[in-house]
């Protein structure tokens, strides 16, 4: 029996919970001075206090304390003037402790909201997400499962723990529960995953890359019946791992959960595993049985109290709210709404603004980065932050095609050469010998032999038909290996060719 | 008068991670029942207005700057590892969850 | 030369009378000729000591100025980290790992050239008052080889008391230095919470756990007292705050004017009549030296215990959690098959001794759900109105005091099967590790039914750690005055069947 999405919405409400994970970019760990580089070599950056030696004793991290706050201030939220980080207690190798470094009930920042905008039927609609808390704790080490059929934990013979991402300070941002999403709850869990990944971006508090992990989200479903009041009972998929994945769960859920109600079953409250291959999701461990967790207060550390001066600095340091920014831009540029949607898409809204600011035309920077430039990264696989070709870059190849001293298509091969490694602009141009052709006479040598050449055209050319003129220049610019300013050679053709030039 | 039965006590060491013989549990449980009157005695106390002390010290905000130090070389990391391979600890297959 | 203070041997050292390393061998030697007896050391670093040894020797040599206790050498407690050598706390679960790193005190030790000779033992993961329930048998206390020696730091309180080291560290998280101080004739300090890093120091309570000095003499222990002491930016409870002057207040020794608080709740019934006699007797010669003797009453003492027994636990039960067989450490039943978890359960059965694994259990249940409030909850606020008895009381006094235990040694194996008689030893010093203040024992005579040791306590507030240094040294300067000679002059020489 398989239901159809409408099917599902046209019987059943759902019920989000969202909880986000984010690896924050501080230089060491949470609790300790190892490094938290990523993809470094096994155990590299571990220390008695990262790998649970027994002695060690942790120390938080300010940095740290000072990014949740900003998370916290960016999301709406209090900062409570008094929290307190919290021992979990649960048995599990790849955490060394065998309990994490958490907060329970008295968590940094608590009542917060985050706006999100998506297209309905009835056109843009606002949905505003109640975040219950952020709260700061602990990632865990990494397990490689060695031996069995699938590579996967179940079945494998024994498994490797690499602890360099133990300890790496987490942010989770959990929200109150979201009702009344409707058929849109797919979309706004996206957008809201999306905004929160915008707002954390410009914060500069995480690297917020989900491929990589640093920014993972759980997604708490649950169905009832349209117009009941109790909540039906919920499932946890864990670790979705893109935007695409995170309305692809949610969707998948929804129509999991009424395919097992409507044959008269019940939901299991349990962990699931998101499948990004089948985008359905794998029963993990059952919480029937809650976990028992043991939640009590951290003895080696003592309570955190921000006053509010430091917080009052933080908040003055905020940045521009991200959707707030977008419009502000969009407007100054005159950008399409579609357009502005692509630059977001493609992550290159800061580094357009930047070339902006450096002096370069927003329509000529938004189609270098949005074209040519993505199209290369696109080919390399490359996150285009990662190309060596900066907005200075961009902006200085966008004032000499301005000035004539570059045609389009030469300025195509200064950015392949930059990107390439050869140097900034100026360098490429002059080690590939790059240069605009507008010597008059070598080119009207040019255009005197292509009129010979095809002296049928030129003729006609000569009798007023100007469409004809075309073929010469393209003959032209041939003859002078592209090197030359086009509209030049249409000038100098057909003034040769007792034309008027303009 | 409070007591642990012999379930609930093999319930507890599951918790903890100890296996625990018949024997152990059902002389535990017995224990526990004079133990457990013996600390039971806190809530006699322990009202509603009295606040809860978790440390002895009142500190607050004490951190350290994000600065990275030094990290154990592979090999110290590794040292006590009962197995390794491929300098990662080596463990017995995981049960449960990914 | 073995049976000098600490102090004597440093101005030896500094005369060049000796050399460290002469000094160290005596120590060596004297280990050797009385550890069959004693069984204070879980290990002894000779070569690691002379090495440390011959380099103190070597920057005297040079003029090189050097600390206080330089070249003198220590027993330190089996819980403290020392880098490259065996930390097992007692536990089997830890035999044969070497840490890679040094704790503080370890850090600071060597920082002040302090030898140090060995590990000492200990009950495990510092769980007891006796040493019994160290996995690698018990320690003997050198009055009466039959009897313990205190716990849970008995090899080092053992190893000063028949001079196998002339100073020791303990840690104290609910009398571990004072008990065994009290029951072996010597002096042992808890000083004030956050006072001496924890880092390194094995968890077992971390609310309540304080590493301190062990010695022979008042002035001694001071002098360990100031090496050790200080803030650590690694412990996120250390105090940022100069350490208190308590080398001058052992020097001077004047308690002229002060006010010494007797808590009312802490003698009477079940006091042995030899420890309550040796107490009147010690409150009189301090009244003789100057002090004012009042007494004290802190009513919510009598739950200490309790609190005690459910606060320690549940900490433990979570410091505890690492040990697991994963990273280092003991790894039992991995076989072909065996899972993780399985693996785990077995190791913590067969590494953890009888008393650890109840003491885990009894804080996984006070921790748990439906469990919390009643039990871990309600201990807490006990906490609340012991340090408002203290804060009471010390506006009273300047310091308190009482006897360190409610009895003098008792005989190997007596309360091995009895844990509640066993907790009831701690019921006077238990009280200081809640309210987080400093606490010394030092000896008060011998008590006259049995003819052993009796230690008498002092409490000190929130680092004014000075004060029970000059009350103490006061009190040791009248006894010694009276008996004409130390105390463990008239313990057995352990030497005879050699
Ligand atoms: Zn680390």
């Amino acid at each position: 029996m398989s239901l159809t999405y409408e099917d599902v919405v046209a019987k059943y409400e759902p019920v989000l919970g969202l909880e986000v994970h984010v690896e924050l970019n501080t230089e060491s760990k949470m609790f300790c001075g190892c490094a938290t580089v990523f993809g470094a070599e096994p155990n590299t950056q571990t220390c008695p206090v990262c790998l649970a030696l027994p002695g060690a004793l942790p120390v938080v991290n300010e940095k740290a304390i000072e990014s949740t706050i900003k998370i916290g201030l960016a999301l709406n939220c209090s900062i409570a003037p008094f929290s307190r980080f919290a021992r979990k207690n649960y048995f599990y190798p790849d955490m060394p402790k065998n309990f994490q470094i958490s907060q329970y009930d008295e968590p940094i920042c608590v009542d917060g909201y985050v706006d999100v905008e998506i297209e309905t039927d009835e056109g843009p609609k606002k949905f505003r997400i109640e975040v219950e808390r952020v709260h700061m704790e602990e990632d865990t080490g990494k397990s490689l499962h060695v031996g069995g059929a699938t590579g996967r934990i179940h079945g494998a013979d024994y498994s490797l723990l690499d602890y360099n991402r133990a300890g790496i300070p987490l942010v989770e941002i959990v929200t109150k529960i979201v009702p009344g999403t409707g058929k849109y709850a797919p979309e706004v869990a996206k957008a809201y995953v999306a905004e929160l990944r915008d707002i954390l971006r410009s914060l500069g508090v995480s690297d917020v890359k989900m491929e990589q992990g640093s920014l993972r989200c759980d997604a708490n479903v649950s169905l009832r019946l349209i117009g009941a009041e109790k909540l039906g009972t919920r499932s946890e998929t864990k670790n979705v791992n893109s935007l695409r994945s995170v309305e692809r769960a949610v969707r998948g859920e929804m129509i999991r959960h009424a395919e097992l109600l409507n044959a008269g079953g019940r939901v299991v409250q349990e962990t699931r595993h998101f499948q990004e291959d089948t985008g359905l999701t794998r029963s993990g461990r059952s919480k029937e049985q809650a976990e028992d967790y043991r939640y009590f207060p951290e003895p080696d550390l003592v309570p955190v109290e921000p006053d509010a001066a430091w917080i009052e600095k933080l908040r003055a340091g905020l940045p521009e709210r991200p959707s707030i920014r977008r419009k502000r831009l969009q407007e100054a540029w005159a950008v399409p709404e579609k357009e502005m949607a692509a630059m977001i898409n493609a992550d290159v809204l800061d580094i357009v603004e930047k070339t902006v600011l450096l002096g370069a035309d927003p329509t000529k920077a938004r189609s270098w980065w949005l074209g040519e430039i993505s199209r290369i990264a696109n080919d390399k696989d490359v996150a285009i932050a990662d190309l060596a070709i900066t907005p200075q870059d961009v902006a200085e190849i966008v004032a000499l095609v301005n000035s004539g001293d570059l045609t389009d298509k030469l300025a195509r091969q200064v950015v392949e050469g930059v990107i390439a490694g050869e140097g900034k602009p100026s360098e490429v141009i002059a080690k590939r010998g790059i240069k605009v052709v507008n010597d008059d006479g070598a080119l009207m040598a040019a255009i005197e032999k292509v009129c010979t050449e095809q002296a049928d055209t030129a003729e006609k050319v000569r009798a007023g038909h100007i469409p004809a003129a075309g073929a010469l220049i393209g003959a032209v610019m041939k003859e002078t290996k592209g090197q030359a300013d086009a509209a030049r050679v249409r000038e100098l053709l057909l003034g040769h060719l007792g034309q008027p030039t303009s | 008068m409070s007591s642990l039965s012999r379930d609930e006590v093999a319930k507890l060491a599951g918790l903890a991670r100890i296996e625990m013989s018949e024997e152990e549990l059902v002389s535990l449980s017995k224990e526990f029942t004079v133990i457990l009157d013996a600390v039971a005695r806190v809530q006699e106390v322990a009202s509603a207005d009295v606040a809860p002390t978790s440390h002895p010290l009142s500190l607050r905000n004490v951190f350290r700057t994000d600065v990275v130090v030094p990290s154990l070389s592979p090999e110290q990391a590794l040292s006590g590892a009962p197995a390794q391979e491929e300098q990662r600890f080596r463990v017995p297959q995981i049960l449960g969850e990914e | 030369m073995i049976r000098n203070t600490a102090a004597q041997m440093a101005a030896k050292l500094a005369s060049g009378e000796t050399t460290s390393v002469a000094l160290t061998q005596a120590h060596l030697d004297r280990i050797n000729s009385v550890e069959d007896k004693v069984h204070a050391f879980l290990f002894v670093d000779e070569k690691g000591a002379l090495e440390q040894a011959a380099s103190v020797d070597a920057k005297r040599a040079k003029g090189e100025k050097l600390s206080p206790l330089a070249g003198v050498p220590l027993a330190l407690k089996d819980v403290l980290a020392q880098k490259d050598k065996p930390t097992t706390c007692g536990s089997k679960i830890l035999e044969g790992w070497l840490p890679p790193y040094d704790s503080t005190v370890v850090a600071s030790l060597k920082k002040n050239d302090i030898v140090i000779l060995g590990k000492t033992n200990m009950d495990e993961f510092a769980m007891g008052s006796s040493t019994e329930n160290s996995a690698y048998g018990p320690t003997h206390n050198p009055w009466d080889l039959s009897r313990i020696p205190g716990g849970s730091g008995g090899g080092s309180s053992a190893a000063l008391a028949s001079f196998e080291a002339p100073l020791a560290i303990g840690t104290d998280t609910g009398g571990s230095i004072r008990q065994p101080a009290a029951v072996t004739g010597t002096v042992g300090v808890k000083p004030t919470y956050g006072g001496v890093s924890r880092y390194g120091l094995v968890a077992f309570s971390s609310s309540l756990d304080q590493a301190g000095p062990c010695a022979r003499t008042v002035l001694d222990t001071a002098l360990l007292h100031e090496a050790i002491a200080g803030y650590d930016p690694k412990d996120a409870t250390s105090i940022n705050a100069p350490v208190p002057q308590v080398v001058q207040a052992a020097k001077d020794g004047n308690v002229k004017g002060m006010k010494i608080g007797v808590v009312k709740e802490l003698n009477g019934d079940g006091y042995q009549p030899g420890v309550r006699a040796r107490f009147d007797e010690a409150l009189e010669l301090l009244a003789k030296a100057g002090a004012e003797i009042v007494e004290v009453s802190a009513p919510n003492f009598e739950y200490a215990l309790a609190a005690y027994y459910l606060i320690a636990p549940s900490e433990a039960s979570s410091n505890l959690a690492r040990f697991d067989a994963m990273r280092y450490g003991l790894r039992v039943g991995d076989v072909d098959g065996a899972s993780a978890e399985a693996v785990m359960n077995l190791t913590r059965e067969v590494g953890f001794g009888k008393e650890v694994k109840r003491r885990i259990i009894l804080g996984t249940y006070a921790l748990s759900s439906g469990y919390y409030d009643a039990y871990y909850g309600s201990a807490q606020k006990v906490r609340t109105l012991i340090t408002q008895d203290f804060t009471k009381a010390f506006t009273q006094a300047d310091v308190l005091v009482s006897p360190t235990c409610p009895t003098t040694a008792f005989k190997i194996g007596e309360k091995a099967n009895d844990p509640l008689a066993m907790y009831l030893n701690d019921i006077a010093t238990i009280p200081v590790n809640m309210a987080g203040i400093g606490g010394m024992s030092l000896p008060a005579g011998l008590a006259d039914e049995d003819g052993l040791p009796v230690g008498f306590q002092i409490m000190s507030p929130v680092m004014k750690d000075e004060r029970m240094y000059s009350v103490g040294a006061a009190l040791e300067a009248a006894l010694l005055s009276k008996w004409g000679a130390p105390l463990l002059n008239r313990a057995p020489t352990l030497e005879a069947s050699k």
